[in-house]
């Protein structure tokens, strides 16, 4: 991975996964710096409970607060953003989050390719994908629209995700940048940071 | 993915042609679900649908209750219901009578869920329930007050979960995979099209629920709503909104306070 490749303007990271994929955020934000240069937006496919304690959790392991997007939220430089259960996660060109409780998708709401297609049309090139663990083909199209649009894909590798499907998926259907574990996904996530 | 510009000529026919305004629903969900029809209806291009669209008016009844999002359950979020059934119900009960206005109601679960918590608060004789939706079709289905079986088992669990203790089979008759809900409930029940873009207030209500509707607009379209809400709520009033809505990024907010965590507000001032 050369640093010259990922030095190219990075407005937005979006973080998608599924089964086994809460571990590996626990190792990621950790090792996020304080203050960020792009918005991070995670989206996973959970379970519909206790309202806030997965973005509690998430943040007691960072140095960043974690947030529950609510409808129509400002998407800002900086700010780590948690997709809420049930309900897909869409960003406008006006940079404001929009929620949508409309059919699953991949047998799932929030789907990853909903927001990742979402994400790609606003930020184009300037977007960074990437895939963790899991059971279901989701997220694999949106990574496809992610790169037809410019920008940057990127998958956990699959020996070292709990749930390789997903990621396996992806290397498959999509021609993805970089297969990364999660020591390397780390130091992505701090050289995107300028 | 359809282009922006293409997105603009089809609500502008929809306007022009039929009177339904699109123009302020939130973008990026609303060009999912064109695409959506356009796929499910195999369309070979967006031109067909929009030729389709201007030529044949059955079709429009299709596309825009396609369009319109109405996925629904009984007793949506459980957790909301607990509140509406142990907090909210009783600030209602010294009312000589209860107006509740159910705005985007769908296919009315979410009405029926609100007249079984009344009736089991031995409320609802003296209540009204005003349930109002754009779309026709809709309507339609909430009126006849008949659901599908293969529901019943997710609706019984979420009226467990929201603290109900009656057994939820009670409430209706089940034959050829359909139920029919009591009609004691839907007699309280005024079903009657509305449009949250263009009518305005009607009456004046203790409780407004609209759940799940104000994210497929965007914030102008919002505004205009909460306005109208806002104007058709009495005093000390409440206003329940989805889990995820909120009043924080509108101008009305300071005349609302936040009642409940469940995303249930009161109109102060």
């Amino acid at each position: 991975m050369e640093k010259s490749k990922l030095t190219h303007s990075c407005k937005a990271v979006i973080i998608g996964g599924s089964a086994g994929s809460i571990e590996v955020l626990l190792k990621l934000l950790p090792a996020l710096p304080e203050t960020l240069t792009y918005a991070l937006i995670i989206v996973l496919h959970r379970k519909h409970t206790a309202e806030s304690a997965l973005a509690e959790l998430l943040t007691s392991k960072s140095r960043l607060i974690i947030h529950e997007v609510d409808d129509k939220e400002p998407l800002k430089t900086g700010k780590v953003y948690l997709a809420p259960a049930d309900y897909h996660l869409l960003i406008e060109h006006s940079l404001v989050f929009s929620l949508d409780a409309s059919e699953k998708i991949n047998y799932s709401r929030p789907s990853l390719d909903v927001s990742f297609e979402s994400a790609a049309e606003v930020f184009g090139p300037e977007l960074v994908g990437i895939l963790l663990s899991g059971a279901n083909a989701d997220g694999t199209a949106g990574l496809k629209a992610i790169k037809r649009a410019g920008g940057l894909i990127v998958v956990q590798k699959p020996e070292t995700a709990r749930v390789a499907y997903m990621p396996q998926q992806a290397i498959q259907e999509a021609n993805v940048d970089y297969v990364l574990d999660i020591f390397e996904l780390a130091r992505l996530l701090n050289l995107l940071n300028n | 993915m359809i282009e922006e510009h293409d997105l603009d000529l089809l609500l502008n026919d929809l306007f022009e042609l039929y009177g339904y305004d699109f123009t302020n629903y939130a973008r990026a969900s609303l060009k999912r679900r064109v695409q959506r029809i356009l796929t499910l209806d195999k369309f070979p291009s967006f031109a067909e649908l929009r030729y389709r669209l201007r030529s044949d008016e059955p079709f429009l009844k299709h596309f825009v209750e396609e369009l319109t999002v109405n996925v629904t359950e009984m007793f949506r979020d459980p957790g909301f219901y607990k509140v509406l059934r142990q907090d909210v119900i009783d600030n209602l009960r010294a009312k000589p009578f209860i107006r509740i206005w159910h705005a985007g109601c769908s296919t009315g679960e979410e009405v029926y869920s609100m007249a079984i918590l009344l009736k089991e608060a031995n409320l609802l004789h003296k209540s009204l329930l005003y349930a109002t939706d754009l779309n026709p079709t809709v309507l339609e289905k909430a009126r006849r007050g008949f659901f599908s079986l293969s529901e019943m088992k997710q609706n019984s669990e979420n009226y467990i979960a929201s603290g109900g203790v009656q057994d939820f089979s009670s409430y209706y008759t089940a034959h050829y995979g359909q139920v029919k809900f009591d009609e004691s409930l839907s007699e309280k029940m005024i079903f009657s099209t509305h449009n949250l873009v263009s009518d305005s207030s009607f009456n004046e209500f203790d409780l407004i629920l609209c759940r799940n509707v104000l994210i497929y607009f965007d914030k102008a379209l919002q505004e205009r709503v909460l306005r109208l809400f806002y104007d058709s709520l009495a005093q000390l009033g409440f206003l329940a909104l989805g889990t995820r809505e909120t009043l924080r990024f509108s101008s009305v907010e300071p005349k609302f306070k936040q009642f409940s965590q469940e995303k249930i507000w009161r109109k102060v001032s």
